[in-house]
């Protein structure tokens, strides 16, 4: 999985999206098979099963929050439906870019024909979450030196106003940081396009992880609404 | 023999309308080695920053021009521009932005349109020039200051670039980490800009120097001739505290 071409995990990613989502009847035994295929393709990529399930849960808030709307507005089965269906979907993004590294994911989406600024975008709002992270680090370094700590936070005002204040220096700082690295990209002759060093090679292996991991997910709905 | 470098009369202004460069005129010519000095804020980086496009290359407010190996810089020129001439930036953490560091001395070659395998000789070759050879697969943050250094020069000259701007290069180096960087710069063939408060590590590499003040050029000649005219060394104050 980790070594296949990125367009055949994303052609069977695709499919497998779309199955879930126009699935109606019987949604919850196809979620119950679809989830059973992400499980053992997560064992089958040598991928932590237990660490992969919990990251996908990063949903659950928000789409449990629309779920309980659909409760509360008398189609509870509806909800149900969207959180099962939030976090399979993202359990399957998870598992393909766990298997993929960036840069090649995203030339495989331009391969496909994704559009180029749409990738672009990714691409940075990836690489600049990071600077987010370093630079918030290094704040909170800084102000714990000086004897700052999380709970002096709470319940102080002047000291909230405070954090909310470095929290707008954190963004500007970022952006700083942002400028920086795009100009040093700049210097090194991007050109908007990210070139890899591997070229992509669309194997007879990665053909039938297409066919196949795209057949899987449409057969286990057919056999489902058939014969159930 | 015409000049790697030669400007004329620029001028920028920011966009509040403050004047960053006032009429600076400037010359450098094949292996030569030149300083750039001058207090912060006179204007050494934001004229470093015009000599491959990344400032003034829109046209704008922008006056003067700038040609390199030939070519004015325009947006016209930039990549070819940007071929020759190689910036190595104050703060090497923000220059190495790829996973590995095999894949970020790759990232210039691959840019400038070389193919894979060739980009990645070339890279291979950079970061044994400046002693990385073992560290192509190791995640860029994890390097010393002086390797992170060292790796975002390799990037640079896996371009092969004719000119090389260093902003700053000693910046969060201790001083074996300055002679190394010293002895591998000197090696390389290059002509050299070294935008720089350190005197020490400019007199190890450079012939010549100017000083910046308030966005021109004051004065150009050996460094030792503006050191002394511009008393622009440390020297530790009269009284000692620790005594």
């Amino acid at each position: 999985m980790h070594r296949s071409d990125p367009r055949a995990k994303i052609v069977a990613l695709l499919v497998f999206l779309v199955v879930l989502t126009t699935s109606r009847r019987d949604l919850l035994l196809i979620a119950l098979g679809l989830g059973g295929y992400l499980c053992f393709t997560i064992l089958w990529s040598r991928l932590p099963l237990i660490g992969a399930l919990g990251r996908a849960a990063v949903v659950l808030p928000f789409s449990i929050a629309f779920a309980l709307v659909c409760w509360m507005s008398g189609d509870p089965a509806k909800g149900v439906h969207l959180a099962a269906k939030s976090y399979l979907s993202a359990l399957a993004v998870l598992l393909v870019v766990s298997t993929t590294p960036l840069p090649t994911l995203m030339r495989g989406l331009e391969a496909l024909g994704a559009p180029r600024f749409l990738l672009m975008v990714g691409q940075f709002l990836y690489r600049y979450l990071f600077v987010i992270s370093e630079e918030g680090q290094h704040m909170a370094k800084a102000a714990q030196s000086r004897g700052a700590t999380a709970a002096g936070i709470v319940g102080q005002t002047a000291r909230f106003r405070a954090a909310a204040g470095a929290l707008a220096v954190l963004f500007a700082r970022s952006y700083g940081r942002a400028a920086e690295i795009h100009r040093a990209m700049l210097a090194r002759g991007f050109q908007g396009h990210f070139e890899t060093a591997t070229a992509l090679r669309f194997r007879k292996a990665d053909l039938g992880l297409a066919i196949g991991g795209s057949l899987a997910p449409v057969v286990l709905r057919v056999a489902v609404e058939r014969w159930f | 023999m015409a000049p790697l470098i030669e400007v004329r009369n620029l001028v920028y202004r920011y966009e509040d309308g403050a004047v960053a460069l006032n009429g600076v005129n400037f010359r450098l010519d094949a292996g030569e080695s030149v300083a750039l000095l001058g207090a912060n804020g006179s204007g050494k980086t934001t004229f470093v920053l015009h000599l491959n496009g990344l400032l003034g290359a829109e046209g704008g407010d922008d006056r003067g021009s700038v040609v390199v190996c030939g070519m004015p810089v325009s947006k016209r020129n930039l990549v070819a521009v940007r071929r020759k001439i190689g910036m190595v930036f104050q703060d090497s953490e923000s220059q190495l932005f790829m996973p590995t560091v095999l894949e970020d001395v790759t990232f210039g070659p691959l840019n400038l349109g070389f193919a894979p395998v060739e980009a990645e000789e070339r890279a291979r070759a950079a970061l044994d020039r400046v002693g990385m050879a073992g560290a192509t697969g190791r995640a860029p943050y994890h390097l010393s200051a002086g390797e992170k250094k060292r790796v975002a020069i390799a990037g640079i000259l896996a371009m092969d670039p004719e000119i090389l701007v260093l902003d700053e290069p000693t910046t969060f180096l201790d001083p074996p980490g300055q002679r190394a960087l010293a002895d591998l710069l000197q090696d390389l063939p290059q002509a050299k800009i070294l935008v720089t408060h350190d005197t020490s590590f400019a007199r190890s590499i450079c012939t010549r120097a100017v000083f910046f003040q308030q966005g021109t050029i004051q004065a150009s000649g050996s460094i030792e001739d503006i050191v002394d005219r511009f008393e622009w060394d440390f020297t530790p104050a009269r009284t000692n505290p620790g005594r």
